[in-house]
């Protein structure tokens, strides 16, 4: 048992028309006390809504199955009240898009404050000194406590959303593609600060993102989502060096690096619909190396050394990797 | 259509707005009686052969409604295409090309805006003469400060979208941004808008009407009430000669506000997320094979 | 590339400046109004079939350089010349039948099309505009050749979609075959794929890669994204703060950067390779506000390199000895050619 423990966890959404999208189709996830781990794919695979569940914030369209596990005590139980209690306190996130996550017309301190005046692990003049002492710890003028959220420039805004989550001094920090709209300068202080703080504190970090490098730069492990499932989860170094599924590696090859020689590929054709039933590995319509079980057969998500896994029929075919 | 189905109150707007269109449209063959014939006693009381009674004058209330409803939604009808046009094309000039048209336009829009509409409205009524034309001009000239208003801002937002800003760089004359990409952006708008001013056309005909500035030999719903007032109605105790009309501009009036409120409802993306609110995700117990593992 | 055959582009000290609100209490005292120096002198060349990508953070005037070339925006001073003709003070007016010859493909797939528009109207609209293929046949048969040139095959399937039937990947194919209806002769892209998932950008960028080639087209692409410019681009040329501080071939430019800012710049970016990680050198603070020009290198408020000649001196773009077609605006480049930011270390 870890200190997080996601178990077999289902996301469906209600379609307006009529029908359900499953979104999310039987997650288990791991995280521990220092972990960094990355939560990687692209647009639609699943990979926010993982963490919104985690949160406990999914939209009244939305129907949750499956367990979370905080210190072993499902906190996804009798639903958003059971998870309200631990949001903030054990669990925090920073939000993608930091302007949106702040309220245009009250200061930063204010909303800095408001996480620890509504969970009441500080008020008043401790409460203020907290935010200081928060502000400082990411980098920020105390001053900013009272600037408005569209006074600050993007960077500074993403800053004071991290302080703003670490406000109830929580054990797991879930960020968002925290670093997506900036610019490669103010990407490189912020995953530098994260890193720091995360760091200092003991704190767990899942980071959800499409960017690959970000993921490296920052976490030690992490879990490639692909059509609501996990396709691989591995260190960052075995998914890179050793991929064994084939959309790990055809997500790396997509990326474009500044030193990389090799040219940059793109994957042919989309992710399938997740609003019908699907026979067969979702990828496998995109696959390079589909085979006949493929089409067949979901593949199950299978160890094949310590702490690597991936879900692809290729790795139990005799002498094949991806 | 959608809207019809998301909103029970859009439908009941647009079904009682669309009985009594049809009810003006076939007026002629709906009248039991002629309109302009004494029927029978004056202030007859409410009977079977008159449904609704008779007025001062020994008409047929029911027909004077139908007949009357017919003049009254010709004028509020007219009136707001005239302000349509007239709020649709200012609004659209001064949001799209902004910098001194705006300035310009919305200063005039600004000078109707704050003119106090019924004094004005009795002025031109009494200098230009008591007539359904006139009460038209009058109206329209008065009404359409408001959709010039809205549909200016909305341009404002449309322009600065970048598939317009686009179009731009394709070398597209302003003609052809208007009609084909600004237009059809703020046409839903520009429906709201039409319709909600339809009813406050209607209520200050029959306002007009009432104050008898209207053409005195048309029969329109402001008219009967005049009349039912001139000629001691309420004194005689004939309420019948009053109420209908009064109900039937209600009715028009709220009609109108329902199906153009939820347009508007719609239209307006601002208005429409709030109804996703983050609580209350639903739980799905647990499949009995994993839960045992 | 051949260097005497005439550049399509040419752009000679441009300068762009917006003026800024003065709060009233400013006004109140009479302080002069004051502009923000969005380009402040830049020149370039583009040729038949060269893809120049202009990099820089957000704010360094890239976009507004985009925008002042296609005179979406009114250059302040400077020239622009398109195919050796002058458009800079053209009115918008005469501006209009050039605009064929130079189209802008916009960043985000999801907003620069008109949803109300099939993909057939989208791309049938600039004929229209311009007059191509007087017949409904004409037009219908060059938006299938198009459709089917941009990869969204076969075209019969895409035709009749609206945008929101269309993934990222396919509204930006889309985008690209309306602006190339008009066979321009430079195609201005902002952030062509920022908007897109990984998977599908390098389809976007091979296919603008293989159009400049074929059509002989000038490209030219704004980015922060310095690997895909790495890979993509014949020619980066990176912006500070309303000026091009570096210019060179790409490869050269990202393996022996000379500029201070290039290299902090190309020191922060993120690596495939968990092993190989650079040595980064994080810049503190944000680009200085364009409203406040410093004397000197602008850079010099940054820069880890800093001498008290730096903040005298405004440097000028010098070619770089032993490096063709290599330009730096610093003026301790010889001195700091070994320095070590940016060179990648692998663990």
């Amino acid at each position: 048992m870890s200190m997080l423990d996601v178990v077999d966890l289902e996301v469906w959404f209600d379609l307006p028309g009529g029908g359900e999208l499953h979104a999310v189709q039987g997650v288990d996830l791991a995280v521990e006390r220092g972990d960094r781990l990355g939560l990687v794919g692209e647009s639609g695979c699943g990979k926010t809504t993982v963490m919104m569940a985690m949160m406990g914030l999914l939209p009244s369209n939305a129907t949750v199955s499956g367990q979370v596990l905080l210190d072993g005590v499902d906190i996804l139980a009798h639903g958003e009240r059971s998870v309200r209690s631990h949001r903030w306190v054990d669990l925090a996130m920073v939000f993608q898009g930091a302007m949106n996550a702040f309220n245009p017309v009250q200061r930063i301190g204010r909303q800095i404050r408001e996480p620890m005046e509504l969970h009441r692990t500080a008020s008043g003049a401790a409460a203020r000194r907290r935010t200081n002492e928060l502000l400082e710890m990411v980098g920020m003028p105390v001053s900013a406590a009272d600037r408005y959220p569209h006074e600050l420039s993007g960077g500074m805004r993403q800053r004071a959303a991290l302080a703003m989550a670490l406000a109830c001094e929580p054990r797991v920090l879930f960020a968002d593609e925290p670093t997506t709209a900036l610019d490669v300068m103010v990407q490189a202080q912020i995953l530098q600060q994260l890193g720091q703080l995360v760091d200092e504190l003991g704190l767990a970090l899942v980071l959800v993102t499409h960017d690959l490098p970000v993921v490296a730069a920052v976490c030690d492990r992490a879990t490639v989502m692909y059509a609501g499932r996990i396709a691989e989860q591995a260190t960052m170094d075995a998914l890179f060096h050793d991929p064994r599924h084939p959309y790990t590696r055809l997500l790396f090859a997509s990326t474009p690096d500044l030193y990389g020689e090799e040219p940059v590929v793109s994957i042919p054709g989309s992710p399938p619909r997740l609003d019908r039933p699907l026979t067969g590995c979702p990828f496998a319509a995109r696959c390079p190396h589909a085979f006949d079980p493929c089409r067949e057969q979901q593949p199950a998500l299978a160890t094949l050394a310590a702490g690597h896994l991936a879900a692809c029929h290729l790795n139990t075919r005799a002498g094949v990797t991806a | 259509m959608r809207i019809v189905r998301e909103r029970p109150a859009a439908t009941v707007g647009a079904v009682l707005l669309a009985l009594f269109v049809l009810m003006a449209v076939f007026a002629q063959w709906l009248m039991p009686y002629d309109p302009h014939q004494q029927v029978g006693p004056v202030f007859g009381t409410p009977s079977t052969a008159h449904p609704l009674g008779l007025d001062d004058g020994g008409y047929d209330v029911l027909s004077l409604i139908i007949q009357g409803g017919r003049i009254s939604m010709e004028v509020g009808f007219a009136a707001t295409v005239v302000a349509i046009v007239l709020g649709g094309g200012v609004g659209i000039l001064s949001g799209y090309f902004g910098g001194a048209t705006d300035t310009v336009l919305m200063r005039i829009t600004d000078y109707f805006l704050v003119i106090p509409d019924i004094p004005l409205m009795i002025i031109i009524a009494a200098v230009w003469g008591p007539s359904l034309g006139h009460i038209v001009l009058v109206i329209g000239m008065l009404l359409w400060t408001g959709t010039a208003r809205v549909i200016r801002s909305q341009v404002k937002s449309v322009r600065e979208r970048v598939y317009v800003q686009r179009a731009r760089s394709l070398g597209a004359s302003h003609t052809r941004i208007i009609l084909r990409h600004v237009l059809p952006q703020v046409a839903p708008l520009l429906v709201a808008n039409t319709v909600l001013t339809i009813a406050v056309a209607i209520f200050d005909e029959t306002a007009l009407a009432f104050l008898g500035l209207s053409d005195p030999t048309a029969i329109t719903w402001g008219t009967m009430i005049e009349h039912a007032f001139d000629r001691t109605a309420v004194s005689a105790g004939a309420w019948w000669a009053v109420v209908p009309p009064g109900v039937a501009v209600s009715l028009v009036i709220m009609a109108c506000s329902l199906l153009g409120q939820a347009i508007e409802d719609a239209t307006n993306p601002r208005l429409r997320v709030a109804h996703l609110s983050i609580r209350g995700f639903r739980i799905r117990p647990v499949r009995p094979a994993r839960a045992e593992a | 590339m051949n260097s005497t055959e005439p550049a399509i582009l040419e752009v000679r000290d441009l300068v762009t400046h917006y003026p800024v609100r003065r709060s009233l209490a400013d006004a109140v005292r009479g302080r002069p109004r004051r502009s923000a120096h969005a380009v402040d002198g830049i020149s370039f060349d583009l040729r038949a079939g060269e893809l120049l990508a202009l990099v820089g953070e957000s704010g360094c005037g890239k976009t507004t350089t985009a925008q002042s070339l296609l005179r979406m925006v009114e250059p302040t001073s400077g020239t622009i010349r398109l195919d050796g003709r002058d458009i800079t003070h053209l009115s918008q007016r005469r501006l209009r039948p050039l605009r064929r010859t130079m189209q802008l493909v916009y960043q985000d797939p999801y907003e620069s099309l008109d949803p109300r528009f099939r993909a057939r109207q989208t791309v049938a609209e600039p004929m229209l505009v311009h007059g191509i293929g007087s017949r409904r046949a004409d037009r219908r048969g060059l938006v299938d050749e198009l459709l089917e040139r941009v990869g969204l095959t076969p075209p019969e399937l895409y035709a009749d979609r609206y945008p929101h039937e269309m993934s990222g990947g396919q509204r930006q194919r889309l985008a690209i075959a309306a602006s190339l209806v008009l066979s321009p002769r430079l195609l201005v892209t902002d952030e062509p794929v920022s908007m897109l998932d990984v998977s599908v950008r390098a389809g976007v960028l091979e296919l603008l890669d293989g159009l400049r080639r074929e059509s002989a087209m000038a490209v030219l692409m704004i980015t922060h994204d310095l690997s895909t410019a790495a890979h993509f681009a014949d020619e980066i040329a990176v912006m500070y703060f309303g000026r091009i501080v570096e210019r060179g071939p790409a490869r050269e430019l990202v393996r022996n950067p000379r500029h201070p800012y290039t290299k902090a710049l190309l020191s922060v970016v993120p690596a495939r390779d968990p092993r190989r990680r650079a040595v980064p050198r994080i810049l503190q603070g944000e680009a200085p506000d364009p409203a406040n020009v410093p004397t000197g290198c602008r850079f010099a408020s940054r820069c880890p390199s800093v001498t008290d000649a730096c903040r005298l001196v405004d440097p000028a773009l010098d070619d770089v000895s032993g490096s063709p077609g290599h330009e730096v605006a610093c003026i301790r480049s010889e001195e700091l050619a070994s320095d070590s930011a940016g060179k990648v270390v692998t663990t």
